[in-house]
């Protein structure tokens, strides 16, 4: 194998990686507040997909878009976290999921009837439609747009909840909701809050990813597995985690695909089954039990 | 008790003789019931007596659908084909996805759960062996004791035998010690091991035997459709027994095979008039969920007063 074609691989693979960590970052903080896992968080990205092919239709403008879909898939997730799942947070975790799940029917249905079955795809941005030579290797150039936007956001998604008074009162609403609200603090609006928040950035993984994956109403029920297996790997609840086992699970499907054709579709699987055998709380996840 | 021994027996004897009594498309209405009804029951076992909530309950359907597909071309109508080898597959996969789920519980499971099920959908969806996308076609139906089940009565009354026989099993495992066991892990699994029990033991042989039987009920529909595609295997099909589960009431057996029933009765009446079934699937989970956790049984038991 050339040294540039392994160059283009990892590349390749990072880009991937770092979609999957805009994904799975907005279910593992959800997972971190409300201790419910959003299995309808694929359906945010298929809805930020669509909601951006509709931005440009009207506007042709893909950085647009990129602002406009997910406020609109924000705006989605708040709804649905103040009209559904809030009743049901008295009951037990199980049913949130349920809930969460038949919103998968929900969306792909609502996609299907409003922009029909068919494949569509979005067009890079113009600046980022070429080409770029590095290494001997040819890149698309928008995948380096990606691999730099999601880096950029990981940053600043850290120095949010790390550094800001913001971010202070989401991680006391995430040890003790009721300490926190105790201490003046409206837990109810932080809950709304960070699920918006986390919906959005399924919603803006959607639109990153409509130039390299097609958009299609089965879309968000397929990113929804890798994007378990990413916080399975890293660990739930925990931001670092999120980002390494996107990584980590972006250069394994993509070597796999590239080195074992035969068994690609199962890697990362393997990848997920030695995590749990060795660390079944992930690789940054608290301790279970 | 003697009442409802008597209701259960006319139940039977009316499912039996159903077919004389109504045209060819009722009585595939039926039989669907009943094989979607064994399928939702295994998973009861785990969600309303074990509280194992399994996302990927697909896995054991399909690999029963599959194994039944190749034994029977391969092998000739036997019932070892039809039904034997599937069970023991699907519960050899159970064996080792549940090693590997029950190490872990609560979201984690279900996660782990959904992602092994979507493994044997890409799986199944590209191998060549297995049909790939359009899957084994051209499945011929056993013949047991002599009787062939290409004849419509005699698959009829399999498919009946198989459901009773199903419900009798699982019936006589949640009633015994090792169903009072599941229910003990599902309460409070902390108490249960300082107790003694060994826990993931007992959660594995339920997951397996649950397994199995889902893999038996893959295996009737594959002979009761005649294909198998890789469609069997979709975070969907798992979701369907989900939803019947909840319809019907979860921890009741019998609530499976009423959640069964109404499932297929809405989605053969709502099917002629809109093509927006997901819609309606989806909305039906969380009106369920919402407002009816008990589902049908438990909505009734807690309105009329109705006891198990």
């Amino acid at each position: 194998m050339l040294v540039s074609d392994l160059f283009s691989q990892a590349l390749n693979g990072l880009s991937y990686g770092v979609l999957l960590f805009l994904l799975s970052v907005g279910l593992t903080l959800i997972f971190g507040m409300l201790d419910v896992v959003n299995l309808a968080h694929g359906s945010f990205y298929m809805l930020g997909a669509y909601a951006g092919l509709t931005t440009i239709a009207l506007t042709g403008n893909f950085w647009l878009a990129l602002l406009a879909a997910p406020l609109a898939v924000g705006l989605v997730g708040a709804a649905m976290e103040r009209l559904v799942l809030r009743p049901l947070y008295r009951r037990p975790p199980l049913d949130q999921v349920l809930l969460t799940f038949g919103f998968i029917y929900l969306f792909e249905d609502v996609v299907k009837a409003i922009w029909g079955g068919r494949i569509r795809s979005i067009r890079p941005p113009d600046v980022f439609a070429s080409s770029v030579s590095l290494f001997g290797a040819t890149v698309p150039s928008y995948r380096l747009f990606v691999i730099v936007f999601g880096l950029a956001v990981a940053l600043l998604l850290w120095l949010l909840i790390e550094r800001t008074r913001l971010g202070a009162v989401i991680r006391a609403s995430v040890f003790d909701a009721e300490m926190t609200a105790g201490m003046g603090i409206n837990t109810n609006l932080v809950f709304t809050g960070v699920f918006a928040f986390g919906a959005a950035l399924g919603g803006l993984s959607g639109v990153i990813a409509g130039p390299i994956q097609s958009a299609s109403p089965p879309m968000g029920a397929t990113i929804l597995v890798p994007a378990l297996i990413v916080v399975v790997v890293g660990g739930l609840g925990s931001l670092k985690g999120s980002f390494v086992g996107s990584l980590l699970i972006g250069q394994a499907e993509t070597f796999g695909k590239a080195w074992l054709p035969g068994a690609s579709m199962v890697i990362i699987y393997v990848v997920m089954a030695l995590v749990v055998l060795l660390r079944p709380q992930g690789l940054f996840g608290r301790p279970l039990r | 008790m003697r009442l409802r021994l008597l209701a259960l027996g006319l139940a039977i004897i009316a499912v039996a003789l159903f077919p004389r009594a109504a045209g060819g498309y009722p009585v595939k209405l039926l039989q669907e019931i009943l094989i979607w009804g064994i399928f939702a029951m295994s998973l009861d076992l785990l969600m309303g007596f074990a509280g194992m909530v399994s996302f990927g309950h697909a896995a054991f359907f399909g690999v029963g659908g599959y194994a039944a597909a190749l034994a029977l071309g391969a092998w000739g109508p036997g019932l070892g084909a039809g039904l034997a080898l599937p069970a023991i597959a699907a519960a050899v996969v159970a064996l080792v996805i549940g090693y590997f789920s029950i190490r872990v519980s609560g979201v984690y499971f279900i996660m782990l759960t959904l992602a092994f099920s979507q493994m044997f959908y890409a799986y199944a969806f590209q191998t060549a062996w297995l049909g790939a996308e359009d899957g084994l076609v051209g499945v011929p139906r056993p013949t047991v004791l002599g009787l062939d089940l290409a004849q419509p009565t005699a698959f009829h009354l399999y498919l009946l035998a198989c459901a009773v026989l199903a419900s009798l099993a699982l019936w006589r495992i949640v009633r015994s010690p090792f169903g009072h066991v599941l229910v003990g892990i599902r309460e409070n699994e902390a108490r249960m091991r300082a107790v003694g029990y060994a826990v993931d033991r007992y959660k594995l042989v339920a997951f397996v035997i649950a397994g199995a039987i889902a893999g038996v009920s893959g295996a009737l529909y594959t002979q009761f459709v005649g294909s198998i595609t890789p469609d069997a295997f979709l975070w969907t099909t798992s979701g369907e027994a989900l939803l019947m589960v909840i319809i019907g009431g979860t921890g009741t057996l019998g609530g499976a095979i009423l959640g069964s029933a109404a499932f297929i009765l809405l989605q053969s009446l709502v099917s002629s008039y809109t093509e927006r079934w997901m819609l309606l699937l989806g909305v039906t989970f969380i009106v369920f969920v919402l407002f009816a956790p008990g589902g049908i049984v438990g909505t009734l038991r807690g309105r009329i007063g109705l006891r198990a």
